[in-house]
């Protein structure tokens, strides 16, 4: 599904940043903006002090899915891992942030009354929280299961909300002690009428992936790659197809259907 | 109104080949895209004559104020342009001006007999400057493989043709004036300058980008184009489409001030799909001297304070 985005980068102010485990939640009024839809993005740059950073970065804008949409405020969750998100962990209430979007072609159904399956972990939760939101509204329930590297990090799966939560980590410090694909597998022998949708790191966007290719379950996933424009233009985010050829995530994407997908590709930036 | 090749333009800045795909922003952004669409001709981005898939990723690099493409020259070739993309273009509300590029002066000819035949584009450029494909750096660097490309082409073309220049060049202008005294009608510069990245991790890592090297672009690129520029207005009599790092008007007014007659923007595209509009207006309030408030309605105005706020 695809909201149209307004055209042009609009001027929007910060109202507040949370921190919640190892990320940070940013909050953005956007009263004039559309609702976008779950697994959509948005381009973000500071409208002030963008560049002149580290190795007079950022430049460009990022991409980030939206977290929350609600009341003409936009909520996204970051992670600081280089120049660019570290300056948009520093806004405060009152900051302006240059914002263009909602971009891209989010999620959909589930269809044949597949039950909603989520799984992911990491930055990738947003997507996730913002489509357990919309189902839930449509008065679907989704069981969601969610991997992170430790208890700090999986703070964060409170931001996924409207869903039955489990979570897994790496060291065992909270939940499961495993990865999230383990309990996948257990959610998909319990019931296998499901549609899976993903979002998370390559590595385990790629066993997600795999393993509902080998369950033959349908899938959605809402994959990642370095940006530039966010509509189409610098043709940077492709990722290889089936079909043949590249696909640009911004426009074609983020979201695919995995049986496009032959592999998930390892982080473009 | 300003004229350019016998084409009559609202305002002088266009697009930079390749740095805005008019088809996709259509899907981002629905019919707003041509009620405001922001150039006042709109470049496509490189025809060949067989479809290419581009460069295996990744294809981009942040560079220090600009960035790195390795784009490797995506399109559906001659043919899926022309089936395709040309019907879409068609409904712009500018002139289309369509950049061809081609592997042999054969290829080349094919290109521009093609596109010459239809009545939907206004004018031709010829890419022989894509750092990313050797035969377009090859042929554009050398002033005499470029006449020998005009000459043989020209006479094919009945619509202005635009030769776009590289950079990566020893001088520019000598192979500009090769381009203008085979007929070109106009040159356009800068293409991006040929650059290289490695990967982040780890010593004796190897090149970033899937193609080797790419092409930069952005305010880093900016003093070097106004550099190139210059030196290509003071040896052709030809009208010139300055390019280079521009994201506001003062930056498009220098272009002009040392002899382009349109701007295209590029880069400043990504950051801002309506970046074009908001450096038409910067540049008209400069051109007539007069400040921003007096002389714009009350949206341009605002998108101008907009502006100024960044600034602070």
């Amino acid at each position: 599904m695809r909201t149209l985005a307004p055209f042009g980068r609009r001027r929007v102010r910060v109202t507040g940043a949370d921190d919640v485990g190892a990320y940070r939640v940013l909050h953005a009024a956007d009263p004039a903006g559309p609702a976008p839809a779950a697994g959509q993005f948005y381009m973000l740059a500071a409208a002030e002090r963008w560049g002149a950073e580290e190795d007079e970065r950022p430049y460009l804008p990022r991409a980030f899915s939206f977290l929350r949409a609600a009341g003409g405020t936009l909520s996204f969750m970051l992670q600081d891992v280089g120049p660019g998100t570290r300056r948009l962990a520093e806004l405060a209430a009152g900051d302006g942030l240059w914002l263009t979007g909602p971009l891209g072609e989010g999620f959909g159904g589930p269809a044949d009354g597949r039950r909603a399956l989520l799984a992911g972990g990491g930055v990738g939760v947003p997507p996730l929280a913002a489509w357990a939101h919309a189902l839930a509204v449509r008065g679907l329930r989704a069981t969601a299961v969610l991997g992170f590297r430790d208890a700090h990090h999986a703070a964060g799966a409170v931001l996924l909300q409207d869903a039955d939560v489990t979570v897994a980590t790496d060291d065992g410090s909270t939940g499961h002690h495993g990865l999230v694909t383990e309990l996948l597998a257990a959610e998909l022998q319990r019931d296998q009428r499901a549609v899976v949708y993903a979002c998370g790191p390559p590595a385990m966007l790629e066993a997600v992936r795999a393993l509902c290719a080998e369950h033959d379950v349908p899938a959605q996933l809402a994959l990642e790659a370095g940006m530039a424009c966010g509509f189409g233009a610098c043709y940077g985010c492709v990722v290889p197809v089936r079909e043949g050829g590249y696909v640009r995530l911004c426009v074609d994407g983020p979201v695919l259907d995995a049986a496009r997908v032959e592999r998930v590709p390892e982080h473009s930036h | 109104l300003i004229e350019f090749c016998g084409l009559l333009l609202d305002h002088p800045v266009v697009n930079g080949s390749g740095t805005f795909d008019a088809i996709a922003a259509r899907r981002a952004f629905g019919d707003a895209l041509l009620e405001e669409f922001p150039f006042s001709a709109f470049v496509s981005k490189t025809i060949t004559l067989a479809p290419r898939a581009g460069n295996p990723p990744p294809r981009l690099w942040e560079a220090p104020a600009g960035m790195i493409n390795s784009i490797g020259l995506p399109n559906r070739g001659l043919h899926g342009y022309l089936e395709h993309d040309l019907p879409q273009l068609a409904q712009l509300p500018v002139p289309l001006v369509t950049n061809v590029m081609g592997a042999t002066q054969d290829e080349v000819a094919q290109l521009v007999e093609a596109v010459d035949e239809r009545p939907e584009i206004a004018a031709i450029e010829l890419n022989v400057s894509c750092p990313n494909v050797k035969t377009g750096l090859d042929i554009g660097a050398d002033p005499g493989s470029l006449a020998a490309l005009v000459r043989a082409v020209r006479p094919l073309a009945r619509k202005p043709l635009i030769v776009k220049l590289t950079p990566n060049t020893a001088d520019v202008a000598a192979v500009a004036q090769a381009a203008e005294s085979e007929g070109a009608d106009a040159v356009s510069l800068i293409n991006t300058l040929r650059a290289m990245a490695l990967q982040p991790s780890g010593a004796g890592a190897g090149p970033w980008l899937g193609g080797g090297t790419g092409g930069l672009s952005g305010p880093a690129i900016r003093n070097v184009a106004l550099a190139q520029v210059a030196a290509v207005a003071r040896r052709v009599a030809i009208p010139i489409v300055g390019m280079g790092g521009v994201a506001r008007g003062t930056h498009a007014k220098d272009l002009i001030s040392v002899g382009a007659t349109l701007v295209a923007v590029g880069t400043e595209n990504f950051r801002d799909p309506r970046a074009a509009a908001r450096i038409a207006i910067e540049l008209k309030s400069l051109q007539i001297g007069a400040s921003p408030s007096s002389s714009m309605n009350a949206s341009e105005a605002r998108l101008e304070v907009d502006v100024n706020c960044a600034d602070s």
